[in-house]
């Protein structure tokens, strides 16, 4: 309401200023209030104009009041009563001891909302506040009520700040476009305002004109409309360019600790699911934690999650790898039942320990909420597992290329015998290796708590793709990984509105198993001799 | 071709044959001539659920012509499995006719609950059961041929193959699950009524399906056998253990592949095929991945590249799951599950019989020569 | 090189041109090129290059064995001589050129098997058979016969090629070990169950990679017997390290290094060459 009444200010001063309030403008103001007593919704709606365009110093609080049915009105004089129950003279502003008797409040449709909707917007674009002209501007736009043009000319004139300037032009235009009797001139050049400003708004615009319009408008509008259209039409594959890249970056995450495990050790780890499970569900203790004993911390509880998954899903990677899996190098097929089998176990036990029911993990406030960057919505959680996934990407990378462990494990992974003899203690190696795929894997259930349901079954849902993702890329490439995920998260969300959801992800399933048949060893595959022995 | 069935009948593959023989014929009489009170009586439900172990025991066969023979460790057999009992199904459902809920003579009742006006052209034929039969046969079959024709040209291999027969049965299930493929999507078929006209529920027509499910057991235990002790069979161990090797000799080992891929998806679709009635119902849940690797799993337990072992491991994973999971012990199935998974792999990598047969042989034999290093079966 | 190698010229005149171009290494300019010459050989290759990764494991390699004739080929680890074998049997497709099987086959458009059942055979370095069949069963998979899935599967073995299997096993003295499955074999029964393997196949060429190699000298010996009376009825191509084995053999050497022929003629003479010195011996 304080937004209203100094709204009510500015149209007051401009109106002294700029609009002359003359006799006229008092006429018309007494006859907006007989107009209102006329219990006519197109009265009502007469009376609502006549006090924007001759800018009434009370248009303000009477059209707020109209709005929310505390105007009353009845043959004598109108009256508003305020929120807290006292009379004004609405055509004053002076205070009455007393409602007069016989008055009712001014009954509203939607026509007459409407209306309200284009006053305040009317009201809105004098405000000395730049970015709540330009709010009332897009009020405008949105309302295309033809009444408000002198006021919306008016303002024009004055108005110096660009975007304010082009958000009331756009105003004017979608007026303009809908108004015969406007000069032809004039509407064509706001058909290309309109063009310009190319959103689903002003698309709605465009169709509105008229039927009976001439033919070189007519033209004029199917072009602008076919060319927002192609723009809009290429905001939405930007769009759907997002949610591919957010997608990617989640198979990405999922699928590159598997790149390690398979990839860089040959282990095919059925339980790799499992790990990022066992992530997500450190990240919800972790959020339990602190919601009983230090919930200043909640907006940290990521932050403290990451290590603690990496470190937790790393220790279970090692128990398996020292358990199981050392036993069953060089038999991958076995390896990968008993992996399944262990990945049972590591479900029922977490359906045991925590139910069979989805957990709540909560956002932080810094990955909470979205922000539109042109027609583009961007969602923080999404934006943020972007990040997330390129520096866990980059940060594998240097481990593997950077440190002495990395150079182990590469020189394991290309000839056990000769590293061994070198010294490298291959045993441990393999451990540490599988504890790092397996680590990473838990930062994967991390950054999925926040987008994803916490449940036993979470790691189910991603051990295919993730595989897909890890085969395509081809076995041994971390960066193979990296294109394969951002490949086939894009190809998924660009397929998705053509093939619906379902049918998308078939889609990818097939062509993966038609492209590995084309290119057995994935899409960066190491070639020659070393390859088949 | 009794030769080609029986040449070199061993032992334990004449037991087999024999305590099979003798079920299906024993079971069914037990059922239906010893009186409900009697200690020897079996009840209809019991014997429908030993006639889904023998569908199992099927299954596990096939898998095992495919895996303990050639290497070939499908992880989709499941889905072979589903479109059999789906084509069965299919036959079920237009026996129906018009005793549907809403009593529409060609539709079956999803469809019309679907609001489709007509039956779909992939329906025709299905009631006939000649034809229910050959689709039986030809779905598995086909889809089995042109999947492993692009796999085995292409030398898709080892793990790489495993994975993507994965792909193969998830994409299937999801497919399945859609409402618009015409195939009951979540619910799948059930409701049966008749087969070849007779009740699908009367105990008589439980106590047929039993002894056809032995009669195929047999027959699909005849059939790998001969294949397998054929010299087509010895190419396809010795693609097994060296494949590079075995095209190197002159042996076109995609066409081999690609004819025990496609049998053993055939026998898959028969054992679906008798799965279907004796349950009741078929949905898309029988194409989940787990499925097919639990598939696996039977014929590690019962010894891979023993065929009696594989139906054995098929009979005795199932009863166990389901005195398992009727008791108090419920909730611990999946561990004990997993941890089959886990011990036969390090453990007992030859399975029940394959151990046993290590054992029998050592003793038989004390001084044996030096048995080979299992090799990596990839 | 060329000049001190007459017995090579008539038969692989093509071979030593192409090296010449190759290498620079002739005084005289390349002489025609002879059509009849390549028709006549059993085995043509012709500047075959292959790389892997951008390693030219192969560089513009140029061979010809004649029918009837045993060759051994020489050369120090990585002179590419597995990567030949592969090329000859298709295991391996060359970037570039021409490799021709009896004159007129083009053996760059077919795969393994089809070039088998061309009649080449192969024995692997590290010896390949099967561990869990009898060296029975070993030799009928290998015994030439209809190779098709269904003629396999309703095979039935006819009294000749029972025959025929008892002969082999005779030939490669595993005649009493039959049903013992091959896994159990020691090393050299097992180059030798291969070689069987390989007579059984009855091929017109023979690649053999290192069939001496962990055998005791006894066994060598038996071996270089072995292979000489194969030679008599089958061409032949031996890859080796044992000198002494190749002088038993007492055939025309080609030494490869880099990817590509380096000397080839006698062993003595090949011997003596200051290259292949270089290249044995260091530089």
């Amino acid at each position: 309401m304080r937004i209203l009444s100094s709204l009510l200010r500015a149209l007051a001063l401009a109106t002294l200023l700029a609009l002359q309030p003359g006799a006229a403008a008092a006429q018309g103001g007494d006859d907006a209030f007989a107009r209102f007593g006329a219990d006519s919704f197109s009265d009502t709606n007469r009376a609502i104009e006549i006090l924007i365009t001759s800018a009434h110093p009370q248009a303000a609080p009477i059209i707020e009041a109209l709005a929310e049915g505390r105007l009353l009105a009845g043959g004598g004089p109108v009256v508003i009563r305020t929120t807290d129950g006292r009379f004004i003279d609405a055509r004053t502003g002076a205070a009455l001891a007393s409602a007069p008797p016989g008055l009712a409040p001014v009954r509203l449709n939607n026509s007459v909302r409407r209306g309200i909707q284009a006053a305040l917007g009317g009201l809105g674009l004098l405000d000395p506040d730049t970015a709540r002209r330009i709010l009332a501007a897009e009020a405008v736009f949105k309302s295309r009520d033809a009444a408000l043009l002198p006021v919306l000319e008016g303002a024009l004139a004055k108005e110096t700040d660009a975007r304010a300037k082009a958000a009331l032009r756009q105003a004017q235009a979608a007026i303009l476009v809908a108004k015969a009797d406007a000069p032809p001139f004039d509407r064509i050049a706001a058909i290309d305002v309109l063009r310009e400003r190319g959103d689903q708004d002003a698309l709605a615009t465009l169709r509105s004109l008229p039927a009976e319009s001439s033919a070189s408008l007519k033209e004029a509008q199917a072009r602008a409309v076919s060319d927002i259209e192609g723009k809009l039409a290429l905001w939405r594959a930007g769009q759907n360019l997002w949610y591919g890249l957010s997608l990617g970056s989640v198979l990405l995450l999922a699928a590159i600790g598997l790149a390690i495990t398979f990839g860089v050790m040959g282990v095919i780890n059925m339980a790799h699911g499992e790990m990022v499970m066992i992530g997500a569900y450190t990240t919800f203790i972790v959020q339990e934690v602190i919601r009983t004993s230090a919930p200043g911390l909640f907006d940290y509880s990521l932050l403290i999650a990451v290590p603690l998954a990496f470190i937790v899903a790393g220790l279970v990677g090692i128990a398996i790898e020292r358990g199981v899996i050392r036993f069953l190098y060089g038999r991958p097929l076995e390896t990968l039942l008993a992996t399944w089998g262990i990945s049972l176990i590591l479900q029922q036990a977490v359906r045991t320990a925590f139910g069979p029911t989805n957990r709540e993990v909560g956002a932080p406030n810094f990955m909470s909420g979205a922000f539109e960057i042109g027609q583009l919505a961007i969602t923080w959680n999404r934006l943020w597992i972007i990040v997330f996934a390129i520096l866990v990407f980059a940060a594998l990378l240097a481990i593997l290329k950077l440190t002495p462990i990395g150079l182990q494990m590469r020189a394991v992974t290309q000839n056990r015998r000769m590293a061994s003899a070198m010294g490298i203690r291959t045993g441990r190696v393999d451990a540490l290796t599988f504890g790092l795929g397996s680590g990473v894997a838990g930062l994967a259930g991390v950054a999925l708590s926040q987008i994803d349901n916490v449940s036993p079954n979470l790691g189910q849902s991603y051990i295919i793709d993730s595989f897909m993702v890890v085969v395509f890329g081809g076995v041994g490439n971390l960066w193979g990984t990296l294109v394969a995920a951002m490949t086939l998260g894009v190809a998924n969300k660009l397929l998705e509105p053509y093939a619906g959801a379902v049918l998308g992800k078939i889609a990818l399933l097939v062509f993966i198993i038609l492209f590995i048949q084309k290119r057995p060893r994935g899409l960066f595959a190491l070639k020659g001799r070393a390859v088949e022995a | 071709m009794s030769r080609f069935f029986l040449q070199n009948m061993d032992k334990g593959g004449s037991i087999f044959l024999a305590i099979i023989a003798g079920l299906a014929i024993l079971i069914p009489a037990l059922n239906l001539l010893v009186p409900a009170g009697s200690a020897f009586h079996i009840p209809t439900s019991t014997m429908s659920l030993w006639g889904k172990y023998l569908c199992y025991a099927l299954l596990a066969i096939s898998l095992d012509l495919v895996w303990g023979y050639c290497g070939i460790l499908s992880l989709g057999h499941g889905a072979f499995f589903a479109l059999g009992g789906y084509a069965m199904g299919m036959y079920l459902m237009r026996q129906i006719g018009s005793r549907g809920t809403y009593g529409n003579p060609i539709l079956p009742d999803f469809m019309v609950f679907l609001n489709w006006q007509e039956l779909p052209w992939y329906w025709y034929g299905f009631s006939s059961f000649p034809f229910a039969m050959l689709m039986v046969l030809a779905v598995p079959g086909l889809l089995a041929f042109v999947f492993g024709w692009f796999a085995f040209r292409s030398r898709v291999t080892g793990v790489y193959l495993s994975i993507i027969t994965q792909a193969l049965t998830y994409a299937l299930l999801l497919a399945f699950f859609r409402n618009d493929m015409g195939f009951g999507g979540n619910n799948g078929l059930t409701d049966f009524k008749d087969i070849l006209g007779f009740n699908v529920q009367a105990q008589a027509t439980r106590a047929a399906l039993f002894s056809m499910t032995c009669v195929m057991l047999i027959a699909g235990f005849l059939i790998a056998r001969g294949i397998v002790v054929s010299k087509l069979g010895k190419v396809v161990i010795a693609i097994r253990d060296a494949e590079s090797r075995t095209r190197f000799l002159g042996y076109r080992v995609d066409r081999f592949k690609l004819f025990v891929f496609t049998v053993s998806a055939c026998m898959a679709g028969v054992a679906g095929a008798l799965y279907v009635p004796q349950v009741g119902i078929i949905n898309p849940s029988e194409f989940a991945p787990a499925n097919s690797i639990e598939t696996v799993i039977w014929v590690a337990v019962g010894g891979r590249g023993t065929l009696v072992g594989a139906a054995l491991g098929g009979v005795v994973v199932n009863y166990a799951k389901t005195v398992f999971t009727s008791g108090f012990m419920a909730p611990y199935w999946l561990f004990a599950l997993g941890a089959l998974f886990v011990f036969v792999t390090i453990f007992m990598p030859k399975g029940i019989l394959g151990t046993a047969q290590q054992l029998w042989e050592k003793r038989r034999k004390p001084a044996p020569a030096a048995t080979p290093e299992p090799a990596p079966a990839e | 090189m060329t000049a001190a190698n007459p017995g090579a010229k008539d038969h692989a005149k093509g071979v030593i041109d192409s090296n010449i171009r190759e290498h620079g290494l002739g005084e005289k300019p390349a002489s025609t090129f002879s059509r009849h010459a390549l028709t006549s050989s059993l085995l043509y290759l012709d500047g075959v290059s292959v790389s892997f990764d951008g390693f030219k494991a192969i560089r513009g390699l140029s061979l010809t064995i004649e029918p009837g004739e045993m060759r051994a080929i020489i050369g120090p680890n990585g002179a590419g001589k597995t990567t030949m074998m592969d090329i000859i049997t298709g295991k391996t497709k060359p970037d570039v050129g021409t490799v021709m099987f009896g004159g007129s086959i083009d053996l760059t458009k077919l795969d393994e098997a089809a070039i088998a059942n061309l009649g080449i055979g192969r024995k692997f370095q590290k010896p390949t058979v099967f561990d869990f069949h009898t060296i029975e069963d070993n030799i009928l998979l290998a015994l030439k016969a209809p190779r098709s899935v269904a003629r396999t599967l309703f095979w039935k073995t006819a009294a000749a090629q029972a025959k025929r299997i008892d002969d082999i096993l005779g030939i490669i003295k595993l005649g009493d070990a039959r049903d013992r499955l091959a896994g159990s074999l020691s090393h050299g029964q097992k180059q030798w169950l291969e070689i069987g393997m390989l007579l059984a196949q009855d091929p017109k060429l023979l690649l053999v990679d290192e069939p001496a190699a962990g055998m005791t000298d006894g066994e060598t010996a038996e071996t270089a017997v072995l292979l000489k009376e194969i030679a008599r009825d089958h061409s032949v191509i031996v890859v080796e390290h044992d000198m002494g084995f190749i002088r038993e053999l007492g055939v025309k050497v080609t030494v490869l290094h880099e990817g590509s022929v380096l000397a080839e003629g006698p062993l003595d003479q090949v011997s003596a060459n200051e290259r292949v010195v270089e290249v044995y011996l260091g530089r």
